[in-house]
């Protein structure tokens, strides 16, 4: 039986009676997957396979170590997992991150012409797995590296919640030079793979004049520039083009050309060394993010009692049902900050045009203005773990602290 | 030429694309668009992966010596998966339900869980960087004790428009991979076997046709040769020659390098830069060239510059090398004085470099960081000759030579498609599979059961006619007027100029029945079909020529012609019925049968006479 079989083998087996031999690859469905000489893997019954030879233990190439030029400037890279730092397990067939950052500097070799850099894996994980408490350790293994005299620091993540990251990144860390994240839509195995393009952009911006939290990836479907967003303005907005992340309400604060590397900023965005080094990394962690939907139960809502914050992503300038408005009401009087956005995600929030936000607005919600729920979420978070006030709560949620809010609605989308 | 006693072996690929719905790993149609339809275009850079087991494969790496950007062109019939923006669909099931019936034909075992793999090609046919490709049977037979190695169903690669831009309608048509085992050893084995596979292939009745959607690729070494790869063959007739011409290739090839053997020939490990030597040369390529390196041949004169295959020489497999580099080409001492080079530069050359009579020199121009490229590869093809035929991947020239392309790839480029499960062939579903009649059993069933002579039968059932044909014969069409409508016709009306492709099954069937229904004379067809062809509406078409003479005008119109000419008639008896007959025609034609014009003739000729 396969079981006896470890990966490497040699394993004859029949495939419905046709004699073939390959490499046992692993057992998978109930059925073993052998690699043919020809390079295809094909799946057989187990039971027909017999031990030709055992795996003679084919030495795993050694990594070639990564040669940095002392002359560049130094950068941190840290690694919290993601496509960008992945692998697919060959055996499972599954994508894992399991690369380390000094992977990465060999897997993109272009990056030792830009800088030297110290790498740390703060983390090995797919991005739906992030949580509040990564966010800190990130936060402080930023503050330590810019402190260690890092010129800029380049965070490798999972796109799908990279906004998230970012921004509460954003409102930690007062910085003084670019920390940078980065990820990729397509995985590193593939030669089309976005990784290459988004870390050397990355690496550039990290090189460049700026001074706050941004994201750096590509801005078109071509390989001609990565844009680079605003930690608390940025949303992913596809689930697999490459050009996923777009800046709103606000265009982005620079771009990286490529292969060029030339970085252009924009007069929006926030010079280098014009914030002292910080951190402020407590965050309250029981608050919400609450999509409504027309039908949505009341006890939705009331599902948050004994929660801190609870940011609603509403219908258009910020609006949920007359049946849930007496919940949010019981919420807010209970403690619970309450912050409106809007799902649509452009635009301003103002519940003051219809009755629904007025009821809404008695009730104690905070007006979101034109922040994105997710800014609004980690924001929230923030601030909560800062301010034990609940009138300063409400006045710093209505205030920008980090670009996340704009006093003015510029025209388009 | 004894190709048996020269070893010669060769195997071949045959690429067939399938004409499913959908494309196999999206839900695009596969549909074959015109550039100028296309709605959008990006560019992007590829870069070589290292494969599970940790390498990078060779011809990949080769690829990469010159970072490209590639550009395609997308259309309202292509999508996200074309521009490797999303992960792809599940394999299209009415692919592999062909690949099965293929397989079946070829009493083939198929694999019980297919894995489908990403097989590293980074010429930019293919915006991820690699083609997905599934092995779905193996083992198979051929009726001359061939063996077939697998039947992989596969991605189509994007079709190049020029230079670096690719157009992205084709990527992603389905196609099947028929492999065989080296069992050829004549040109004409392999023509015929591949004649033989092409014919099964077309039985299915589920495969695209026309030219570009079946190519082959051919295997070919001889004794002390190599195993060389010569992709995209897409005339059959070319088969053959192909072969011919790469045995002599290698036999030539062995040749030299016995020659040079002979001579003690060595590569100069040095590389020279001469760019001062040409300050002043009138060669329009060495002027404009920013460094001029070269690399001298000990004992190669006279070998650069031997013909290897009709219009190559080893200076040509050399140049095609250090293309790779991204440069033109080289100038070796061999063809020198040319190309605006003088017999006085040629001197001072072989004077700076102090090289004998007997040396070779080549010389590379262009940018520094590609001539640097260019040498290297100079000295590695060189050094190739010393030991006689490289085994490589070779594309075909017009007329049947080659030129190099890249090094063969190996099994390191082959790497699981992660993105897309593993498909089962259950027993069921195997045992489901039927194996179609084969056009050549059909053409013979079409002689005894139609009547059709021998030619016609061949040509109807290896005609992509063939289901409009089946469809009027099972509709009670005489065979003899199906056939002859959707083979000669059509044909001449289309050479005409007349618009044959709008025509719609339906609508010729349509015409074909009111011949039968004797609503309209066979002689009419050809104009009622450019009348539909032109627009008219059937209906409108058919009557137009419909009811044009009834027996009886017939018998009165014939009675008249023969009775003007009853002396012509008497004198000359039944021979008279062919000139009378084209005067009757003349009068008959598209309203009444010819037949029934000849029967009506003969009956009046023998009733005067």
């Amino acid at each position: 039986m396969s079981e006896a079989f470890s990966t490497g083998d040699i394993v004859a087996a029949s495939c419905r009676g046709h004699p073939v031999e390959g490499i046992y690859i692993t057992d998978r469905d109930g059925m073993a997957v052998l690699k043919l000489g020809s390079g295809y893997n094909i799946g057989v019954d187990p039971a027909t396979c017999t031990l030709v030879r055992k795996n003679g233990g084919t030495a795993v190439p050694t990594p070639v170590a990564v040669e940095q030029d002392e002359s560049l400037p130094g950068f941190a890279i840290i690694s919290t997992g993601g496509t960008i730092a992945s692998k697919i397990d060959y055996r499972t067939g599954a994508v894992t991150s399991q690369f380390t950052a000094d992977d990465i500097l060999r897997a993109i070799p272009g990056l030792s012409s830009i800088g030297r850099y110290r790498a740390e894996v703060l983390a090995t994980i797919l991005s739906e797995n992030m949580t509040p408490a990564i966010w800190q350790d990130l936060a402080r293994s930023i503050h330590a590296a810019v402190r260690g005299g890092a010129r800029g620091v380049i965070v490798t993540h999972g796109t799908d919640t990279m906004a998230y990251s970012a921004s509460a990144v954003s409102y930690m860390l007062e910085t003084p030079v670019p920390v940078v994240f980065v990820g990729s839509q397509r995985s590193a195995d593939r030669p089309s793979s976005d990784n290459i393009m988004n870390a050397m952009c990355a690496a550039a911006a990290a090189g460049s004049d700026l001074g706050e939290v941004a994201v750096a990836m590509h801005a078109t479907t071509n390989d001609d520039y990565c844009a680079l967003h605003r930690g608390t303005r940025v949303r992913k907005m596809h689930t697999s083009r490459r050009d996923a992340f777009q800046s709103h309400d606000m265009a982005p604060i620079g771009r990286v050309d490529f292969p060029s590397l030339a970085v252009t900023l924009s007069d929006d965005a926030v010079r280098r060394g014009a914030s002292a080094l910080a951190l402020r990394d407590r965050l309250e962690e029981r608050c919400g993010l609450l999509a409504f939907y027309p039908g949505m139960a009341a006890e939705i809502v009331r599902a948050y009692e004994g929660y801190r914050g609870l940011v609603i992503a509403g219908t258009g300038l910020g609006h949920v049902s007359t049946g849930c408005i007496g919940a949010v009401r019981d919420l807010i009087d209970a403690g619970t900050t309450v912050v409106m956005t809007s799902q649509c995600l452009h635009g301003r929030v103002c519940d003051r045009v219809y009755d629904t936000g007025r009821d809404l607005l008695a009730a104690g919600v905070v007006e979101g203005e034109d922040m994105l729920p997710e800014a609004a979420l980690t924001k929230l978070m923030w601030v909560l773990g800062n301010e034990s006030d609940p009138e300063e709560v409400r006045r710093l949620m209505a205030t920008d602290l980090k670009g996340e809010i704009r006093r003015r609605s510029e025209h388009g989308l | 030429m004894d190709y048996k006693a020269l070893g010669l072996k060769a195997g071949i690929e045959i690429h067939q694309q399938l004409d499913t719905a959908e494309k196999l790993f999206c839900r695009c149609p596969t549909a074959l668009r015109k550039t100028e339809e296309h709605t959008g275009e990006f560019f992007r850079y590829l870069h070589a992966t290292v494969s599970e087991m940790g390498e990078i494969d060779r011809a990949a790496a080769e690829e990469m010596m010159d970072l490209r950007q590639f550009h395609y062109l997308t259309y309202d019939t292509t999508c996200l998966v074309e521009n490797d923006e999303e992960p792809p669909a599940p394999m299209n099931q009415e692919a592999l339900g062909i690949a099965l019936t293929i397989a079946r034909t070829f009493a083939m075992h198929p694999v019980e869980q297919v894995h489908t793999m990403r097989k590293l090609v980074i010429d930019g046919s293919n915006t991820s960087g690699f083609q997905r490709t599934a092995l779905v049977a193996m083992g198979g037979v051929l009726p001359n004790g061939g063996v077939i190695e697998t039947i992989c169903l596969e991605e189509e690669a994007a079709q190049r428009v020029e230079g670096s831009t690719f157009s992205l309608d084709r990527l992603g048509i389905p196609l099947v991979e028929i492999t065989t085992a080296p069992c050829m050893f004549t040109p004409e084995d392999v023509q015929g076997t591949a004649e033989y596979i092409g014919m099964v292939l077309r039985s299915t009745g589920k495969v695209k046709r026309g030219l570009g959607t079946i190519r082959q690729d051919i295997n070919v070494s001889i004794r002390e040769g190599a195993r060389v790869e010569i992709k995209g063959v897409q005339e059959l007739d070319l088969i053959a020659e192909v072969v011919r011409r790469e045995a002599q290739r290698q036999m030539n090839l062995l040749a030299i390098r016995d020659e040079l053997l002979a001579r003690h020939a060595a590569v100069g490990q040095e590389t020279h830069d001469v760019t001062a030597l040409f300050a002043g040369t009138k060669s329009s390529i060495l002027k404009k060239a920013k460094a001029i390196l070269a690399v001298v041949l000990h004992g190669y004169a006279g070998m650069v510059g031997r013909e290897i295959q009709p219009g190559r020489r080893l200076g040509s497999e050399i140049s095609d090398y250090v293309k790779k580099c991204g440069l033109g080409g080289i100038f070796h001492t061999d063809e020198l004085p040319a190309y605006g080079v003088t017999a006085d530069e040629v001197e001072s050359l072989r004077r700076h470099l102090g090289v004998a009579d007997e040396d070779a020199v080549i010389l590379i121009a262009g940018d520094r960081k590609k001539t640097e490229c260019g040498a290297k590869q100079v000295r590695h093809r060189a050094r190739l000759a010393l030991e006689g035929v490289p085994e490589e991947t070779r594309k075909m020239l017009e007329e049947g030579s080659t030129a190099y392309m890249r090094p063969l790839p190996g099994a390191a480029r082959m790497y699981p498609e992660t993105d897309v499960f593993p498909v089962a062939i259950t027993g069921t579903l195997w045992d489901a599979v039927g194996v179609p009649e084969l056009l050549s059993d059909l053409a013979a069933r079409f002689e005894t059961d139609y009547g059709l002579d021998a030619a016609l039968a061949h040509q109807v059932a290896y005609s992509e006619s063939l289901p409009l044909f089946r469809a009027a014969v099972d509709a009670g069409i005489r065979p003899n007027l199906a056939a002859r409508t959707v083979l000669a016709t059509l044909k001449e009306l289309g050479r005409d100029g007349v618009a044959v492709e709008r025509l719609a099954p339906a609508e010729i069937l349509a015409v074909l029945q009111a011949v039968e229904d004797e609503t309209v004379a066979k002689e009419a067809v050809p104009e009622i079909l450019t009348g539909i062809a032109a627009g008219t509406p059937v209906a409108d078409a058919i009557g137009a020529h419909a009811g044009g003479m009834s027996d009886t005008d017939l018998a009165a119109l014939v009675q008249t012609i023969v009775a003007d000419r009853i002396e012509f008639v008497r004198e000359k008896g039944m021979r008279a019925l062919g000139p009378l007959m084209g005067l009757v025609m003349e009068e008959a034609r598209g309203k009444v049968d010819g037949k029934k014009v000849s029967e009506a003739l003969r009956q009046e000729i023998s009733r005067v006479i």
